[in-house]
């Protein structure tokens, strides 16, 4: 946990801000325009949420392969497989629940 | 202003946190983030299954402002990266250089809640309450609940700023700025989710 990371310098800091602001940009300026068509909005909205988050694991949580302790990565993993089958599986019943109710 | 140039601490530290006395409480602070990402991506599940029952009330694209997110959005990602500046700073042991990015990240953070309390009271205030429609009971708890985070980020911040203005940066001084900086950009992430699932989407639909 403790051992300091490469990603601690002016250097990355600015570089993950300027990553995280160009990928924030990105999804607010489309939802503004409207230029593209809905669905392809909320994809391209989720897959920039979705790299903005990694980015900031990397530069800010200073979260890599290298240096971070194996147990932290465990239990991230951890919290990611719970999180999917909660998160998943509750999606699943309550829209498939909807679907038949009102199908 | 790299780390290389970093001179080392009376107690030899060139690790960041408070070395390795402090390696389980930097670890267990760690499981308390990831049980708090759990309860945030329920939060999130609950909102996606609620975000369609409006009960005839107001819906998300009359009551959420793009612009006013944005804001929220930008004063969030800017104080993450004036923490970052505080944690550079405590490394290379600037002990006031520290304070200044604190406070500066206090500020910025205090905006934040200020900008989503003011949205808060104009939804109320336009019977867009919590007790309104389901959707709105899914909305005010789970930006509510990020919020109160943030809040308490803040005052976390404040007593930061009084550690090391009378302690100095020791190493147990360290190991807490370091898990209150890992609170912090905790928070930066579970807004990112905020923006993507609740108020982009909402003003789309």
């Amino acid at each position: 946990m403790s051992q300091r990371e490469v990603t601690h310098t002016y250097r990355s800091y600015l570089t993950g801000f300027i990553l995280a602001l160009i990928l924030t940009a990105i999804p607010f300026a489309l939802v503004w325009t409207g230029a593209m068509a809905v669905g392809t909005t909320l994809v391209i909205i989720a897959i920039a949420a979705v790299v903005q988050m990694l980015v900031h694991m990397y530069f800010f949580l200073h979260l890599n392969l290298r240096t971070t302790p194996r147990e932290n990565l465990l239990a991230l993993a951890f919290a990611a497989v719970l999180i999917f089958i909660m998160v998943g599986g509750s999606l699943w019943i309550m829209f498939d629940l909807h679907h038949r109710m009102m199908g | 202003m790299t780390i290389a140039d970093t001179p080392t601490t009376d107690h030899g530290t060139l690790e960041l946190g408070g070395g390795k006395a402090f390696e389980e409480r930097e670890f267990g602070f760690w499981l308390y983030l990831m049980t708090d990402a759990i309860i945030f991506a329920l939060m999130f599940a609950t909102y996606v299954v609620m975000s369609g029952n409006i009960a005839a009330g107001p819906d998300a694209k009359s009551l959420f402002d793009l612009q006013h997110t944005a804001g929220e959005t930008f004063l969030l990602l800017l104080s993450s990266i004036t923490f970052g500046f505080a944690t550079l700073s405590s490394l290379e042991n600037q002990n006031n250089r520290v304070i200044f990015w604190l406070v500066v990240t206090a500020c910025l953070g205090a905006g934040f809640v200020a900008m989503e309390v003011s949205e808060f009271v104009g939804m109320i205030n336009a019977g867009a309450g919590p007790g309104t429609s389901g959707f709105l009971s899914a909305f005010f708890t789970l930006v509510g609940t990020h919020g109160l985070h943030v809040t308490a980020g803040i005052v976390g911040i404040l007593v930061m700023v009084g550690q090391i203005a009378v302690k100095g940066l020791t190493n147990p001084v360290r190991s807490r700025l370091y898990r209150l900086g890992l609170f912090w950009h905790f928070l930066d992430i579970v807004w990112i989710g905020i923006f993507s699932v609740v108020y982009l989407p909402g003003i789309l639909s």
